[in-house]
């Protein structure tokens, strides 16, 4: 019998794994690199914030918790960081937006 | 549960090989880019998940590095492939 923890890390976990394939669909079918960053973004917040939210409920101690917490913060600043310079780079060497 | 954990850092890693087509394939340097960046938040994902079953403390650091050095990476494509950003432009 599962805990009331696991059962909501086992969901946080899967959720995270979910947005984890959305965002490698994402990348490997849209049209254009904006959409691409577009995906990966997502991908980068949301699904490892649900991966290391549902870690963080199954670790047994602080410091662990923490340590989790401080790669996730990590990695969201990263990936702001990096959407805007690869997105701002690209307009600027007139790489077009993909129309219909 | 470790079950669970090992299962999701497979599929991850199933994800990963996907995403080196997108490496491969381009079409332009940055699309390669963004599917390294995708590769690396995957890598520390799974290295997560691995450090979690192991229990060991370690391993968590080495996700630490890697969150830290996928910026690095990014920056130093950016200042290579724009040379504005370098000073031979007027605006930024």
């Amino acid at each position: 019998m599962m805990t009331t923890g696991e059962i909501l890390a086992t969901l946080a976990l899967l959720t995270g794994a979910f947005f984890f394939l959305a965002g490698t669909i994402g990348l490997l079918r849209f049209p254009d690199l904006y959409t691409r960053l577009h995906a990966i973004t997502k991908a980068e917040n949301i699904g490892l914030g649900l991966l290391s939210l549902g870690l963080v409920i199954l670790s047994d101690s602080w410091a662990e918790a923490l340590r989790v917490i401080l790669v996730w913060v990590l990695v969201v600043l990263a990936s702001a960081t990096n959407a805007h310079l690869i997105a701002q780079s690209a307009e600027r060497r007139r790489i077009r937006p993909w129309r219909l | 549960m470790n079950t669970l954990l090992l299962v999701l850092a497979l599929f991850l890693m199933i994800n990963l090989a996907a995403l080196l087509w997108r490496v491969v394939r381009g079409p332009h340097a940055a699309d390669r880019l963004v599917g390294t960046q995708a590769i690396a938040t995957l890598t520390i994902a799974i290295v997560l998940l691995l450090a979690e079953v192991s229990g060991d403390r370690a391993s968590s650091d080495v996700a630490i590095l890697l969150a830290v050095f996928a910026v690095v990476s990014t920056v130093a494509f950016v200042h290579r492939l724009m040379p504005w950003l370098n000073g031979d432009d007027d605006d930024r």
